[in-house]
């Protein structure tokens, strides 16, 4: 049980998909400019992720590892075309900011990564626990990053308005730079730091 | 010709795929390291987006447009929703002959690619290629200015950032943003550069 827990547990700080590994960056930068779709797009992810790589261990003895590729794509793509038409049906404001960043879950690597290293490996219980885990470790940074560029950047949270803006009456004057698709990239960058003053194992050697 | 030539400049400057779209990111911050293989890369890019982006273009005019395939009798047949799916075979396809034709008829440059052309499949900015040219209901025309623009922008993108990173050897950064935290920073610092572009109008 304990295994069980450090497989979900390890890829939130320890071994986090985004801030060690590289993987998975694309879409997080592009949807973090509000909560709500950050949330969306992190709920996805994880609903993907921990299917296709249970689907994959399941069949993992009858795949010819020369066409595994392939394979992986197409269970991964259609889990993602059953994760978009379900935000189209039941949230489609959001789906519609989401725009194409939602049927690109299918190239995002943490996926294909996940069910190169561990899912193929691995049986399916373990697979979906490991799946859910990296799910969460990318939620993490989304909505880490979605709730300082909402927050900041125009006063609100879940579009509830938090702090008042001068504009409307109230005293916050809005830092305009964070609604900016660059400033993901300070925050990302800022956070890595953080991670890694905490955890000095994961600084990179000098090459 | 005007309207393809502004469409060329907007994809290349205004709307940057790396920068402005964050597509490809996971291949722009791994394979920055060095200028040489960031050229190579380049390159693929712009072919695959070139090959792939038309001829997804026209098998989604052709077959899953809503009522495409009137001229099978089923004119009330909608069949976006497998969009995804026949994008992504289409390009892993493409790749894959691309790859075998490169191999027999160019070696120089199928060796000068090496293992980036596989890798490409896999690229987000391929297939965003692909969905932002159904997204906005580009011509054949325009999917191809479109797609060899973007491609070039990306290329443009890839090799400043490797260029900016050859010199940072040089520089002292604090431990925990060596690697990886200084090449999102110094990331977005380019992105912000290229934000200059976004007021002009063609």
């Amino acid at each position: 049980m304990a295994k069980m827990k450090e497989v979900l547990l390890d890829p939130i700080f320890k071994n986090n998909p985004i801030a060690l590994q590289v993987l998975g960056v694309c879409s997080a930068l592009a949807v973090t400019s509000k909560m709500e779709t950050s949330v969306v797009m992190s709920l996805a992810v994880i609903f993907v992720m921990a299917l296709s790589s249970t689907a994959l261990s399941l069949i993992r003895n009858h795949i010819p590892s020369s066409v595994r590729i392939i394979v992986e794509m197409t269970v991964i793509a259609s889990m993602v075309i059953i994760a978009d038409q379900l935000i189209k049906a039941f949230a489609y404001d959001v789906s519609k900011q989401l725009s194409v960043y939602v049927g690109l879950i299918i190239t995002n690597c943490i996926i294909m990564g996940r069910a190169e290293a561990y899912a193929l490996k691995q049986p399916p219980g373990k697979s979906f626990i490991d799946g859910i885990g990296n799910g969460l470790g990318y939620s993490f940074v989304l909505i880490a990053v979605g709730f300082v560029r909402e927050l900041f950047g125009s006063g609100k949270f879940f579009g509830i308005e938090i702090l008042p803006l001068v504009n409307d009456g109230g005293w916050y004057v809005p830092n305009g730079m964070l609604l900016l698709p660059a400033s993901a990239f300070f925050l990302i960058g800022l956070l890595i730091w953080g991670i890694r003053v905490w955890k000095p194992e994961q600084v990179e050697e000098e090459n | 010709m005007e309207h393809y030539l502004s469409l060329f400049i907007k994809s290349i400057f205004i709307e940057n795929m790396a920068l402005a779209f964050f597509l490809g990111m996971c291949t722009f911050l791994a394979v920055s390291k060095k200028v040489e293989t960031a050229i190579g890369l380049g390159i693929a890019v712009v072919v695959v987006l070139l090959v792939t982006v038309p001829i997804n273009n026209l098998v989604y005019h052709a077959i899953l447009e809503p009522g495409a395939l009137a001229w099978a009798g089923l004119p009330d047949v909608d069949l976006s929703f497998l969009g995804l799916i026949t994008y992504i075979g289409v390009i892993a396809a493409t790749v894959q002959i691309l790859e075998m034709f490169l191999d027999k008829f160019v070696p120089s440059l199928y060796n000068a690619l090496g293992i980036f052309l596989p890798l490409i499949t896999v690229n987000c900015a391929i297939l965003a290629g692909s969905l932002f040219m159904v997204d906005r209901n580009y011509s054949f025309v325009e999917s191809l200015v479109y797609s060899t623009g973007s491609g070039i922008g990306w290329a443009i993108a890839l090799i400043g950032l490797a260029g900016i990173r050859e010199k940072l050897k040089y520089s002292n950064i604090p431990d925990g943003l060596k690697g990886l935290g200084i090449t999102f920073i110094a990331a977005g610092l380019m992105a912000m550069a290229f934000m200059l572009f976004s007021g002009i109008q063609l």
